[in-house]
């Protein structure tokens, strides 16, 4: 680990500024993955900001929903009354994810800044165009049963690790930056991007962005949401693939409205619209659920390794489904 | 010095569930682990590792590792010590320019501080000249016939006439299981406290190791340093687990060692972090076994055929041994085992528990599953048909073998019976759900040159030294109670010494032959100083012996024995496996310790378990080196996984083997266990899978 | 670029230089002497690690020791400071360990736990969140999962499982 200077923030403007002007500068929050990675020597800050003691972990009671502080700890969040009544997706994802250790430590902001758990990106002796642009993809043509399914590139294939951006995909969350320029308000399904020929930056976020706060705007939608995580232990694993569902039911069944975001199969949260599309206005089934995902996965390019996780994600999705609405199970089977 | 044959003793102490004597310590962490001990100023070394499979180190920068604040030191090739003995390959590190595989050893690097050492490693630049490697092991590899497989077992066997007897056979199973690499990650990674100094003149190395055999490190050390082993004191009185991989010492020990050969008797603290012991502190190799069986149609074994192919590392053999259980499992007039080896450009492959028998009990056990269905016949049965009359290797009456009972126990507590033949017959909501049956074995052993102390104390106690290791076995609590029944006092007035070369010699443990083997020791220690200094000695009265064998192997073969029973669900959509139920019934000779050996074959389970549904360590063929080298890639089964894990043990002694009468517990439990998940998996789903492990993937559709 | 912080140890306020990189594992292991927080893989990973930090269980392995300044900890050896605790007297009622190298992470995290789900902390588990948690209500299928992220090489999860039962009905 490269010597550093530390730098506690006092406040997030002064947390911004000092960032910003220093090209070599990071933020620390609870440490969980940026620990890790300076150890590794996956990447080499000159400074940490450390924001982990600023004041921004507080909910906040809005007209719309809840607004959560960026330094609100993933097991507060995930125990929050409000929030597992309101958002309990938001809850199960983060329940699904680390250890209770891990989420006693964790941020809601660095959550959503996690990286790929890709074991090339991990190993800094291997080729990796996310660790060093222009080294090259090794996940491509290695080890690959963790590989994106979707939206990949030649430039990188691997998926993104976060359980609680899937989640907030699934219930219109925004996630609130202060950057150099001042405040922004960026929809949760839009702040991870897929990778292209930039594999290097997982979200739209530059240098001396720093997310302050979550909104959740509360639903129908939102409060009618789940979570189901497919994963090779059945607990303190990353998913295999996951799925965050919200539904908005009609009393006739009809779909009024729903999310569908699948996590572990992309870069990005895979916010699956053509199935949602597909499922919107219509009568929930099984059968109908299942089509709406291979809708969706009609433009699936799975390596050999990851195949798997077709099926996989079609099913699980369906799982979802059949526990917001058990009484699909009886209908279909 | 004597040497006798001890005795069978009583039991009083054995056979009780006396709480671990080092229990406290362990639970407040008080209990000091290799790089724990307090020593004067200790420096804190690094590894420098290669990052190609095979070629030679051209150059080593050390600049910018030397301009780092706190970097004392950088060691390469061009300055290591010199080893008196070079012969083996994986110890002798830093000797010369060549590298033999992704990780090696390259240099060291000295600190005042773990943070200066590890960013001093990161910043020497070591300039390699790459050459062509081969790191994959496959079915068309070039392969070689090893002299003998391990320990020293031939290499190959064959009784009757295989061929012929499969042509005529009613029924031919031929298959080919895989079994991948895996690495035995005890949760205490590799580490070693090195200091030296001089005793009566001549140098003096000290070494607090996470070691399995603290003799044996000194006796791999001393020669290579051009020392007598008396010279190397190694002590390891808490070691975190070992599972094989601390059985022998690895090329980070011989590390510490040099290391502090430079440091004008600074202690240096080496710990192996948890990535590179995917490169340096073994791990087992893949199988691939080639299974054909013949049997008539009432399943009645013609023929057995069991080649493999696995892999060797070019610097130094390791053969393991996965086609033994074969040999000696059921009957069957005609027999033929092989073992060819890959030589390829990796790390030295090691110990993992149960060697030889894990993978190969997988294989064999799930080809029999497969044959009892092809004979339509309940897998217990199939087994209870092609049970053995005498050893069908050795010729010899088992001593003991427990086989039938162990199933037949297993099978009315497991609830066996009644289970539908059709595999895919029955599901529990969103779960298909299956059950499987292996048989396990494992011999039993027990290793010379054991020697025990024994001293009287004040107030009758005793104090009892060996110096053997107890890495979380409970071995300092079953020696405790053999020592207090061979004396015929109580457990409280025995002192027990172990973990440390100053005393007496003792083997490794490992093999299920630590209890066995320091036990006799103990046994007939304790019967010489009552020959010697009576039932009322003074204090301070000492007697030495060891336990010589009787003709006992000429007579016998000793084997232990179990069946597992695994219960395995699989979700229908996700295609997740959960095994709720796994029950081990063992016939392991008396149980010194119920509640330590629970503990040990419980472990035992959990790892068979975790070992059929998730450990692999993937090695890229392209790069030479295993990619998922970490715990959160390297899946051990967690808590949430261990569900309804149980272990029984049928009520037996064997005081031909031993004088306590027990056969060893350490290995038996993760013997057979894949297997029984991997048929339950089968019966379940009614997809075979034959690759290890036993992921969603392969069940998802 | 050392810097002196105090973290409050085991009940005793200690004052510890550390390096900007020196982590709340090494400040304890290597430059406070106390070694009952157990490095088993340095990256969040094993719990080995874990003690408790301001009342909760928390990992040390990947935490910058300057961002912690001012913290109390209480490792497993400051759980025993007047007699063993009841977590630890189940561990070795029901031989919940055998190495002993994940022990007292494992001891301190079932201390966190406990606390966690008698504060109506719901797991992954839980079936619904809208009931609250109680230590009555844990059934084995919670404490297996409140209790996974601390790995056991040794598979002395039966044992532990027990132990913890033992105290949450207490």
């Amino acid at each position: 680990m490269k010597e550093l200077a530390y730098v506690r923030a006092s406040d997030p403007a002064q947390a911004v500024a000092t960032v910003a002007d220093d090209p070599d500068a990071r933020f620390l929050g609870g440490g969980t993955n940026l620990v890790d990675h300076l150890k590794l020597g996956i990447t080499t800050p000159g400074t940490l900001v450390d924001i982990s003691h600023l004041p921004l972990d507080g909910f906040e009671e809005t007209a719309d929903g809840l607004t959560i502080g960026a330094n609100v700890r993933n097991s507060d969040l995930a125990a929050d009354r409000r929030v597992r009544a309101g958002w309990p997706v938001v809850s199960r994802a983060l329940l699904a994810g680390a250890s209770g250790q891990i989420r006693n430590q964790a941020t809601t902001g660095g959550n959503l800044l996690q990286r790929t758990r890709c074991v090339y990106f991990q190993d800094p002796t291997t080729p990796c165009n996310k660790r060093e642009p222009g080294s090259g993809c090794s996940a491509a043509g290695g080890y690959g049963r963790y590989n994106a399914i979707l939206g990949a590139s030649p430039a990188c294939v691997t998926v993104h690790p976060s359980d609680l951006a899937v989640a907030l995909a699934a219930v219109d969350a925004a996630v609130l930056v202060l950057g150099p320029g001042g405040r922004r308000r960026i929809p949760a399904a839009e702040l991870h991007r897929l990778p292209g020929d930039d594999a290097e930056h997982d979200t739209v976020l530059g240098h001396g962005d720093l997310i302050t706060a979550v909104e959740l705007p509360a639903s129908a939608l939102a409060r009618r949401s789940t979570y189901v995580k497919v994963r090779d232990r059945a607990s303190f694993a990353f998913a295999l693939v996951s799925v965050a569902v919200a539904l908005d039911l009609a009393e006739d069944g009809t779909v009024t409205d729903v999310r569908v975001v699948w996590g572990g199969v992309a870069h990005k949260p895979w916010r699956a619209e053509r199935a949602e599309d597909a499922l919107r206005g219509r009568p929930l089934t099984e059968a109908a659920v299942r089509a709406a995902a291979d809708a969706e996965l009609a433009s699936a390019a799975p390596s050999s390794d990851a195949g798997y996780k077709v099926p996989m994600v079609r099913n699980a999705t369906a799982l979802a489904f059949r526990r917001l609405v058990p009484a699909l199970a009886e209908e279909d089977r | 010095m004597t040497d006798l044959v001890p005795a069978p003793i009583d039991a009083k102490a054995m056979g009780t569930a006396l709480p671990r004597v080092d229990g406290v310590e362990k639970v407040t962490g008080s209990a000091a682990y290799a790089v724990e001990h307090p020593v004067p100023r200790p420096l804190a070394c690094w590894l420098v590792q290669s990052t190609i499979a095979r070629g030679r180190v051209v150059s080593v920068d050390r600049s910018a590792a030397l301009a780092h604040p706190g970097v004392l030191s950088v060691v390469d090739h061009t300055d290591a010590p010199r080893l008196a003995e070079t012969d083996n390959g994986e110890l002798a590190i830093l000797q010369d320019d060549r590298i033999g595989f992704r990780g090696q050893i390259v240099a060291l690097v000295l600190a005042e501080s773990s943070e200066a050492a590890r960013e001093g490693a990161r910043l020497v630049r070591v300039e390699q000249q790459e050459e062509p490697a081969e790191a994959e092991l496959r079915e068309d590899n070039a392969t070689y016939r090893p002299e003998k497989v391990n320990p020293s077992m031939e290499t190959d066997t064959e009784t009757g006439d295989v061929d012929t007897a499969l042509a005529g056979a009613d029924v031919v199973l031929e298959q080919t299981y895989r079994t991948p690499y895996e690495h035995n990650n005890p949760l205490e990674p590799h580490a070693t406290t090195a200091w030296w100094g001089e005793e009566d003149g001549r140098d003096r190395l000290t070494l607090y190791d996470s070691s399995q055999g603290v003799h044996g490190v000194a006796t791999a050390l001393a020669p290579m340093l051009g020392m007598e082993k008396e010279q190397v004191r190694v002590m390891a009185p808490y070691v975190g687990g070992g599972f094989g991989s601390k059985g022998e010492a690895h090329a980070h020990v011989m590390a510490a060692a040099l290391a502090a050969r430079t440091t004008g008797g600074r202690p240096v603290r080496l710990a192996v972090t948890r990535q590179q012991m995917f490169a340096l502190t073994g791990y087992r190799t893949a199988t691939i076994s080639k299974f054909r069986l013949g049997a008539d149609r009432d399943g009645r074994l013609a023929a057995i055929e069991h080649g493999v192919l696995e892999q060797t590392s070019r610097l130094r053999e390791f053969a393991e041994q996965t086609a033994s259980s074969t040999r000696m499992m059921y009957a069957a007039p005609n027999r033929r085992t092989s073992h060819r080896l890959a030589v390829l450009d990796v790390a030295v492959p090691s110990w993992m528990r149960a060697p030889g028998e894990m993978p190969g009990m997988y294989a064999h056990e799930v080809a029999m599953d497969e044959l009892a269905e092809a004979c339509g016949l309940d897998p217990v049965e199939l087994r209870r048909r092609n049970e053995p009359d005498l050893d069908p290797e050795k010729g010899l009456p088992f001593d003991r073998r427990g086989l039938l009972e162990c199933l037949d126990r297993g099978a009315a507590r497991f609830g066996w019976a009644g289970r539908p033949r059709e595999p895919r017959s029955t599901r529990d909501g969103e779960w298909w759900v299956g059950t499987g049956a292996a048989s396990a074995t494992y011999p039993a052993m027990r290793q010379p040159g054991n020697v025990a102390r024994i001293e009287s104390l004040p107030d009758a106690r005793y104090a009892v030294s060996i110096g053997s290791v107890d890495i979380g076995t409970g071995a300092r609590t079953a020696l405790t109670q053999i020592a207090a029944d061979a004396l015929s006092v109580g457990p409280d007035a025995i002192d027990l010494h172990l973990g440390d070369t100053a005393l007496p010699p003792a083997s490794v443990a490992g093999g299920s032959s630590g209890t066995s083997s320091w036990g006799s020791a103990i046994v007939a220690a304790a019967q010489q100083f009552r020959t010697e200094h009576g039932h009322r000695p003074a204090p301070g009265l000492r007697t030495e012996a060891g336990a010589e064998r009787g003709d006992e192997a000429e007579r016998f073969s000793f084997h232990s024995f179990g069946a597992v029973f695994a219960e395995v669900r699989v979700h229908r959509d996700t295609g997740e496996l959960r095994v709720p139920r796994l029950l081990g019934v063992y016939s392991v000779g008396r149980v010194v310790n119920p509640m330590t050996a629970r503990s040990q074959l419980v472990g035992g389970l959990v790892m068979g378990m975790s070992a059929a549904l998730f450990e692999e360590s993937v090695r890229d063929p392209r790069f030479g080196h295993v990619v998922t080298q970490d715990l959160a890639t390297y899946h051990i089964a967690a808590h949430a996984d261990v569900t309804g894990v149980e272990a029984e043990w049928l009520d037996e002694s064997t005081t031909t083997f031993t004088p306590m009468g027990s056969r060893g517990i350490g290995e038996i439990g993760i013997v057979g266990t894949a297997a029984a998940v991997a048929n339950a998996a089968y019966h379940a789903t009614g997809i075979r899978v034959r690759d290890l492990p036993l992921t969603a993937d392969a069940y998802v559709g | 670029m050392d810097t002196t912080i105090e973290l409050t140890v085991d009940g005793e306020r200690r004052a510890v230089t550390v390096d900007t990189r020196t982590t709340l594992l090494d400040a304890l292991r290597e430059r406070l002497g106390n070694t009952s927080p157990k490095k088993g893989c340095d990256h969040g990973q094993c719990g080995s690690c874990t003690v408790l930090l301001d009342g909760r269980r928390h990992l040390t392995c990947l935490a910058l020791a300057l961002s912690y300044d001012g913290a109390e900890i209480t490792t497993a050896a400051g759980l025993a400071r007047d007699g063993l605790h009841p977590v630890q007297q189940a561990f070795l009622d029901h031989d919940g360990y055998q190495c002993g190298y994940c022990t007292p992470g494992q001891v301190c995290s079932a201390v966190g736990m406990l606390d966690e789900a008698s504060r109506d902390a719901p797991s992954h588990v839980t079936e619904d969140l809208d009931v609250p948690t109680t230590l009555e209500d844990l059934t084995d299928s919670e404490i297996r999962e409140r209790m996974s992220g601390n790995l056991c090489r040794c598979g002395a999860y039966p044992g532990i499982l027990a132990a913890v039962r033992q105290v949450a009905g207490a």
